[in-house]
């Protein structure tokens, strides 16, 4: 099987392109610890509400500027559905769904994550900037999906 | 006879056989249910836009999820499959031959796929299954919703057998040839149909169907999600083989060219099979449950596609380059003069091609692992599917109509027909243009997908969407006249346009052109490495997501309005 030379160095460019940016994605990801939500811990769906600590959902502040935000998802809501941080406070999300299979966006952030049914999601993000994000459901979730949203309030 | 032709051994004919004209009532069957589906489907896509814009809802109390559940239903499950079976059977009868016992057969498919399509159908316009074309678990559609859909899947498994068994007849009638070009691509794409739909069709007969019935009381969600992923990402490249077949064998008859290189064509369809399947994580990368490790492998394996889609590239460009010197181009750009550009078979299926620079850089932005996150589920993802699938493939695909449904039906088309498709095309370009792009930048806004207009409380980050909104919404009813003309000018060719003989345009090989080596009919070698790379990439994974399964989910009805 025989190739056109241009079309070898044209190969040999994308090859080298590919292999370019999956070491810088990897460094990323692995180095400095910016790859995707992958929380791994369970939990029954049926038993979220008696399950610590789904069994108060909340804000917590756990540290100077450090905060823990406990958080149910249900068709078609977020709890707590009003945060109110400092500005330049991290918060560690721990979310799960108390039924079908939701998304979290908090949009203008990189908080973007899937939260089914039984698994527990987790992400963490730093506010900066003062403001009001808005937190969206992003996975289709039923006939009210367009109307669960909730707010980070960055004072 | 088409058989004494085709005995050549090294420089065979390609498309030595004509289409029966029983089989040519088989074929025009698939076209009509395809262009039906694109009728009703587009017709839901125009309402999607228009209750999007916040401009008009819905009467007699009609879901906007409901008409969702049928876009994505009809459009990218029914209509994409009939028309790829059914115009991959008529690559297979040019180039292999069928009998009448496999005729036979490829009408079974034709209707077990047919029923399968008309019971979803019927469940998700009466409101009892509104879960979308991905009904993820534990929404629950009403039973029949998901034996529907099997059935679609079983009836295409039926014309995969049909094809291979084309395949095995006419090898065993041509010892040491190679498999005629055109049935070696069908017969790739199938095999990746069949091993891809296994994992879909394993999710919806041994979890959906049993859970929805209410015979098995909670179902594994991760595991769901990730068997129909395992199915949904080789679902894209179902769609998009046939687009380069076109490319491939089709469009340098058309330029009155030669195909580039036999050998480097079976090259890249065998990559795309081998890279197709071991990437269903790309999907699921802001998933809990699953390894970070094995996201970022599928990952890696997801951008191999780049080297055939490359590959791809250069040799239209090439055919395009050489064909136009032939002709008595000079300079660096004088071939592009000597293509045929009032064309419509030719210009359709180009506009396409030139659609799939931005169309596959946006999925390679979707695929990268962490840059994912910035877009994941947000309507830039409906914005990069609909520039693919619904203007890169579906141009092409009219681009096939226009000269395949004359070939079928015995008739013309006629100069104003293809003027008028050119005209459709332009329009179809510009809809698709405006409305994916308004896509694209509100994704990046983060707009998400799949939801009906919102003001999302009235915060100051949501009102900045709806102008984006509105220009889908003028996207959108372009798109619908584009599709008012495209069914017209189907109408035309399939009943009324003048009487004649319309050619089936296959390129051939040029007469010096390298003998392509005989390991590509290896296809012990082609599944071996194929189902090695699903080991590989699936086994640790779905392993681990068995032995950590927290307890299942019920069934919900209620979220979707059902009791």
């Amino acid at each position: 099987m025989k190739m056109h030379r241009f079309e070898e160095i044209w190969l040999i460019f994308a090859v080298v392109i590919i292999v370019g940016s999956m070491v810088i994605t990897g460094y990323q990801a692995f180095a400095l610890g910016m790859g995707p939500p992958s929380g791994k811990e369970v939990i029954d769906p049926q038993k979220v509400d008696e399950t610590a600590p789904f069994d108060n959902p909340g804000v917590f502040e756990v540290g100077d500027k450090e905060y823990e935000v406990v958080m149910t998802l249900q068709a078609f809501s977020f709890d707590p559905g009003e945060i109110e941080i400092p500005a330049g406070s991290t918060v560690h999300f721990k979310m799960t769904s108390k039924d079908v299979v939701h998304g979290v966006q908090i949009v203008d952030t990189n908080v973007n994550a899937m939260v089914p049914p039984g698994h527990i999601q987790t992400i963490t993000q730093k506010f900066d900037e003062p403001g009001e994000y808005l937190i969206l459901c992003n996975e289709y979730c039923g006939t009210g999906h367009q109307l669960m949203s909730a707010t980070v309030t960055v004072k | 006879m088409g058989l004494a032709k085709a005995e050549t051994t090294e420089k065979q004919e390609i498309g030595a056989y004509p289409i029966a004209d029983k089989s040519k009532k088989l074929y025009m069957s698939f076209m009509y249910v395809t262009f039906g589906s694109l009728l009703i489907g587009g017709l839901m896509g125009l309402l999607q836009t228009l209750v999007r814009s916040g401009k008009i809802t819905l009467p007699w109390g009609i879901g906007y999820y409901q008409i969702l559940t049928v876009h994505g239903v009809i459009l990218a499950l029914v209509m994409t499959t009939f028309f790829i079976i059914g115009f991959q059977f008529t690559l297979m009868e040019k180039s292999v031959g069928m009998s009448d016992k496999q005729r036979k057969l490829g009408w079974l498919s034709f209707w077990v796929m047919l029923i399968g399509t008309i019971i979803a159908a019927t469940i998700v316009l009466l409101g009892k299954a509104s879960v979308l074309y991905t009904f993820y678990a534990p929404l629950k559609g009403h039973p029949l919703f998901y034996i529907g859909l099997a059935l679609v899947i079983i009836g295409s498994w039926i014309a995969a057998f049909v094809n291979w068994h084309q395949v095995a007849v006419w090898k065993k009638k041509h010892p040491g040839e190679k498999t005629p070009l055109p049935a070696f691509m069908v017969t790739i794409n199938m095999i990746m149909w069949f091993i891809a739909s296994l994992g879909v069709a394993v999710a919806v007969l041994v979890q959906f169907i049993p859970w929805s019935l209410g015979y098995a009381s909670t179902i594994n969600v991760l595991l769901s999600r990730t068997l129909f992923w395992y199915f949904g990402h080789p679902l894209v490249y179902f769609w998009l083989l046939p687009a380069y077949m076109t490319w491939y064998v089709i469009i340098p008859k058309i330029i009155g060219g030669k195909i580039f290189s036999d050998a480097l064509a079976r090259m890249s369809f065998v990559l795309l099979l081998f890279f197709s399947i071991p990437v269903g994580f790309h999907h699921q990368l802001t998933e809990p449950g699953i390894h970070p490790t094995w996201k970022f492998i599928q990952v890696a394996l997801t951008m191999m596609v780049v080297i055939p889609t490359l590959m791809t590239a250069f040799s239209m460009f090439a055919t395009f380059e050489i064909t136009g010197r032939k002709k008595g181009a000079t300079g660096m750009f004088g071939w592009l003069k000597k293509l045929p550009w009032k064309d419509v078979r030719f210009l359709a299926p180009f506009i396409g091609m030139v659609g799939f620079i931005p169309g596959g850089a946006g999925g390679i932005i979707n695929a990268s692992h962490q840059l994912n996150t910035v877009v994941h589920n947000t309507i830039w993802v409906t914005g990069h599917f609909h520039l693919t699938v619904a203007f890169v493939v579906i141009l092409t695909f009219f681009g096939v109509t226009y000269w395949l449904v004359p070939h079928l039906t015995g008739r013309k088309l006629t100069p104003q027909l293809n003027k008028l498709g050119i005209i459709q095309s332009i329009v179809w370009s510009t809809g698709m243009l405006i409305m994916s792009t308004s896509m694209h930048i509100q994704g990046l806004k983060g707009g998400p997908r799949r939801s009906e207009f919102s003001e999302y409380g009235g915060t100051a980050q949501a009102q900045e969407w709806i102008g984006y909104q509105l220009a889908q919404a003028v996207g959108g009813t372009i798109l619908f006249i584009a599709i008012l003309l495209m069914i017209y000018i189907f109408v035309k060719m399939a009943f009324f346009a003048p009487k004649g003989e319309t050619a089936y345009p296959l390129a051939q090989e040029e007469p010096d052109a390298d003998p392509t080596p005989a390991w590509f009919d290896n296809w012990k070698m082609w599944v071996g490495i194929t189902v090695a790379l699903i080991l590989f990439a699936y086994s640790i994974p779905v392993f681990d997501l068995l032995q950590n399964s927290p307890p299942g989910s019920p069934p919900f009805a209620w979220p979707i309005g059902n009791q």
